[in-house]
């Protein structure tokens, strides 16, 4: 497979991502500066985490201006996996490829921690390694991962199984203690109606390997080679 | 402007800019002439103490700088730099930030997380970690609350959005702070030797290109702001403090990077104190060339900047370069890739002066070596005496202190204590795994960062418990070393070189100066003795306030390498059964520590006692155990003794342990159970093994005391004065910061 992982100003997750696929993954991947404008050569794209354009403005909402995010758009439309992480999620939801939006963290400040994710969906491009309300341990990083929608919007993520991802105690249960930033309905990441395009808070970029306490990460850049090789 | 309308430089505004007469009379002996306004400007912020070092130079120079790992000597570049093998190098500095944060603890902490990133990768090393060590007066004052949680978002803000991971630090509280915090950042980079880049200029006529921000009136002065001791009129120099940009300077590090990587240039400085001025004259000295700058080619984001306001801004996030013939067009490239504006500004003269043209006309035209350290910038011994204070101090008798009834209640209280309770609060604000090379998460003994591409990785603590130094400078400054490099050992790293940021009251004062002179003395001692040189760091002076000076504060940056991933060791307990050992002795010296503090109230006594072979031998002995495979977990002794360290290591970890010990002594319980006796180690370890354990100990001739088993049951013991739950422990030990921060409280004092 062949992923490609955008650059904007900012971005710094970008060579977490990189690693993880080249060397955990061993697959093919490249870096793509945001001004390119073609991303027909590729077969997944990763819009990895970071502060685009410093993002002094609500986040992600320069980056989706980005000449690169025309290519992106049309990939997606084209049915092409495309994945949003911490900053690449906000990007992809300011881009309207995604339902909701990003708000500050109720905390009003900044959160680095693991935290532990109930898969939802397990039917998934991303999450088919996954087995059915597996508990994950993945950390996020982010001060705006407050995960908005409006009830009507909420109400069809729900119902459509596009939430994929839930912050929950160690046993699984969703609650206020483990919401680590005020998401509604402890929800950290969701894919669009056609199930191609995926967003969520947390870092799989930042465990992949027995050596960072978790390796849970590799298993949704795994479940992604996986869908891939099936249909290729 | 025409320079006709400066001010006319005399001895009183020579005064005005922080220059004494002498150094009025020897800055007109170099010119030969009365200076401009806009030289003035020039000798004032080159020769103040920030930029000159010109009080401590000379007993800095006493400190071991070699060493055979060193790739350049201390102060010869902007950072130290420490071959590491693998054709790979790690550049690392400590640098304080006090007076700006200060006065604006956001933007002040912020820069100065910028300018020590600025230090690392302007050496061509990416930088991989940042580290910071902070002290504040008592977190019961709204003010400090304000202070601390202004500092650390300002950390947090610059190092989340640059990208590097905040891994390690320390912060204490306490009231001799109070007015005049320390926030010291640290910042490790890494670099491929043939990658290595210099802050030099040569070969006449290249192109002198500035990159990065546009230049504007901020942090005019700051460096001669550092220099003067805080009073209330220090918060209308705010405008003197300067505001970050991390965005900015994530693109100026890429595109650094990219330059140097391309082999573009001869030369690289970052701007940080005294801007244009410091850049351009430093380099011009280390190239022995000179510069024939046109200030008025400077990219400026004001209307109406005058030559001297643009040479001393301390704008952030811009980069001086020294261009190879030819490759002018390459930089600029570069620079349009990442959006930063490119200036050429000048070229490199072969007349060793620095001549600063404005629209044509001469404004400032100085031999660059004069105005540098180690060059013609001023050097003093100061008068040194020792102070009063020391002998109350020693007066002290433990004996005559009360036995509390209830030592259950005293580790709680410790726990409990800001200085000791878990920092959480601040490091889940610091993104600490960005780069997925943090191995250890904050909360052990050292910070572990891998190196990709290697099975390597480095270890990495700052330390100083200015209490100790207080009391006894010469051990204390020794103590910081040691115990730095304790916690690289617990980690699995072995010591190879630190770097300092020495924060003291004012040099002129004598009792100040002897406090700087004994703990340099103690910080060259332990370096020696431990093998770890020093790379270069940073003085900082004139931190008082209305009541007094700070207690002065060594702090030691240490870095270790770890040879193999499989040696990275952890502070807490891991498996029920494991047995439990301590290396070194327990003496029961309770001087200085925070339980006499805490509890008792006092600042009194002798620091703890340190004795460099013996901790030489313990460390050399822990590491062993360690890269022998049979260690399971390994915690220093420090702040709050034995008591807190067992209970450490009970509950850091992610299961809630316990443990029966026995400690074999005829020391009064609180002694041993609080005192903060140095070299020290709990190690646990599986039982089979202590046979080999006891091996290595008597090789190193260490002694090892059998403690007890790791129990599953969460119950803390120590013979019959300790019986306590370690989850309440762990609650109090995790909550106590949190409570006092989210009360919002922090908020209230502006």
């Amino acid at each position: 497979m062949k992923f490609a992982v955008i650059v904007f100003p900012g971005s710094n997750c970008d060579h977490d991502c990189y690693y993880a696929l080249k060397h955990a993954l061993k697959q093919d991947v490249e870096f793509v500066w945001h001004k390119e404008a073609s991303l027909s050569h590729y077969d997944a794209i990763i819009l990895p985490g970071g502060f685009s354009y410093g993002d002094y403005l609500r986040t992600g909402a320069i980056a989706r201006f980005s000449p690169v995010m025309r290519a992106v758009v049309e990939f997606a439309n084209a049915g092409g996996i495309v994945v949003g992480i911490c900053n690449g999620f906000q990007v992809l939801c300011e881009a309207g490829l995604l339902p909701g939006a990003l708000m500050r963290n109720d905390s009003l400040k900044f959160v680095c921690k693991f935290v532990n994710l109930r898969v939802e969906n397990s039917d998934t491009a991303f999450t088919t390694l996954c087995g059915p309300g597996e508990i994950l341990n993945i950390p996020v990083a982010h001060a705006e991962g407050l995960y908005y929608a409006d009830s009507v919007t909420l109400e069809s993520v729900k119902r459509n199984n596009q939430v994929l991802f839930r912050y929950t105690d160690e046993s699984g249960e969703p609650n206020s203690e483990s919401n680590p930033n005020g998401s509604l309905d402890n929800i950290a990441g969701v894919m669009n109606e056609r199930g191609n395009v995926m967003g969520m808070m947390p870092h799989p970029d930042r465990c992949f390997e027995e050596v960072l306490t978790s390796t849970d990460g590799a298993k949704i850049f795994g479940s992604m080679v996986e869908w891939l090789s099936e249909r290729t | 402007m025409n320079a006709m309308q400066e001010p006319t430089v005399d001895l009183e505004l020579a005064k005005e800019h922080g220059l004494d007469e002498t150094e009025y009379q020897k800055m007109l002996d170099i010119l030969g002439r009365m200076p401009t306004f806009t030289e003035l400007g020039v000798f004032s912020v080159m020769w103040s103490e920030h930029c000159s070092y010109k009080n401590s130079i000379a007993l800095l120079k006493t400190l071991p700088r070699k060493g055979k790992h060193l790739l350049v000597e201390a102060g010869e570049e902007n950072a130290g730099l420490i071959d590491i093998g693998d054709g790979l190098a790690v550049a690392f500095k400590i640098e304080s930030h006090n007076h700006p944060s200060a006065v604006e603890p956001y933007q002040g902490a912020a820069t100065g997380v910028g300018g020590i990133l600025r230090d690392i990768f302007s050496m061509g090393a990416r930088p991989i970690a940042a580290l910071n060590s902070l002290r504040f007066g008592s977190l019961s004052d709204p003010r400090v609350r304000y202070l601390f949680e202004g500092v650390v978002k300002g950390i947090a803000d610059y190092g989340n959005c640059f990208g590097v991971p905040t891994v390690a630090g320390e912060i204490y509280f306490d009231e001799s702070y109070q007015g005049n915090p320390l926030v010291n950042a640290m910042a490790v980079g890494i670099v491929k030797h043939d990658q290595i880049a210099t802050a030099t200029a040569k070969e006449t006529g290249a192109a002198v290109m500035l990159v990065g921000s546009s230049t504007g009136r901020d942090g005019i002065h700051g460096a001669t702001f550092a220099s003067e001791e805080i009073s209330e009129a220090s918060e209308e120099k705010r405008s003197q403090v300067q505001v970050g940009d991390p965005f900015a300077e994530k693109l100026l590090l890429e595109a650094s990077l990219e330059m140097i990587k391309a082999d573009l240039l001869i030369g690289i400085q970052d701007m940080g104190a005294a801007g244009i001025t410091c850049s351009t004259t430093e380099m011009s000295a280390k190239g022995e060339s000179g510069m024939d700058i046109d200030l008025e080619r400077v990219p400026m984001r004001e209307k109406g900047m005058t030559p001297y306001e643009v040479l001393l801004s301390e704008s952030q996030e811009r980069m001086l370069v020294v261009v190879k013939h030819g490759r002018e067009n390459a930089v600029a490239s570069i620079c349009d890739k990442w959006d930063l504006n490119c200036a050429t500004i000048g070229r490199i003269s072969d007349h060793n002066k620095v001549t600063i043209k404005w629209h044509g006309e001469v404004v400032a035209d100085i031999p660059a070596d004069t105005l540098v350290l180690g060059g013609g910038a001023p050097v003093y011994h100061r008068e040194a005496v020792r102070p009063d204070y020391l002998n109350a101090a020693r007066a002290f008798d433990a004996t005559t202190l009360p036995e509390p009834r209830d030592h259950a209640e005293v580790l709680r209280n410790l726990l409990a204590s800001p200085n000791i309770a878990s920092k959480e609060w601040v490091i889940q604000q610091y993104d600490h795994m960005v780069r997925s090379n943090t191995i250890s998460l904050p909360g052990s003994d050292a910070a572990v960062v891998r190196i990709k591409g290697t099975n390597r990785a480095l270890a990495m603590k700052t330390d100083c418990n200015s209490r100790y130094v207080y009391l006894n400078p010469r051990v204390g400054g020794m103590i910081a070393v040691a115990e730095s490099a304790r916690n690289v050992v617990c980690s699995g790293g072995k010591p190879v070189g630190i770097t300092n940021c020495l924060n003291f009251g004012n040099p002129y004062k004598p009792e100040i100066y002897w406090q700087f002179r004994e703990a340099v003395g103690g910080i060259g001692t332990a370096c020696l003795a431990l093998g770890t040189p020093v790379t270069g760091g940073n003085v900082s002076f004139y931190n008082e306030n209305p009541d007094g000076a700070i207690y002065p504060t060594p702090v030691i940056g240490m870095l270790g390498v770890v040879d193999d991933l499989s040696h990275v060791t952890t502070a807490w307990f891991k498996s029920p059964g494991d047995l439990v050992v301590l290396l070194g002795h327990n003496k029961g010296e309770i001087g200085g520590s925070e339980y006499l503090k805490l509890i008792h109230g006092q600042v009194a006594g002798d620091c703890p006692t340190l004795e460099l072979d013996f901790e030489g031998r313990l460390q050399a002995c822990c590491l062993q155990a360690i890269r022998h495979g049979i260690v399971a977990s390994a915690h220093d002794i420090s702040d709050g003794g034995l008591a807190v360290a067992l209970a450490e290591c009970c509950f850091l970890g992610p299961r809630q342990l316990g443990i029966n010990a026995s400690v074999a002594t005829d020391l009064r319980a609180d002694f041993v159970l609080f005192g903060e006796d140095q070299s020290r180690i709990i190690l646990s370890l599986k039982p089979a093994d202590l046979e080999t354990l006891q091996a290595i100990a008597a090789t190193h001739n260490i002694p090892v005391a059998e403690l007890g088993v790791v129990t599953e049951d969460s119950q803390l013991m120590v013979n019959d004065w300790l019986n306590v739950r370690t989850d309440e422990l762990k609650d109090l030990h995790h909550g106590a910061i949190r409570a006092v921060m989210d009360s919002g409280a922090g908020r209230s004092a502006e």
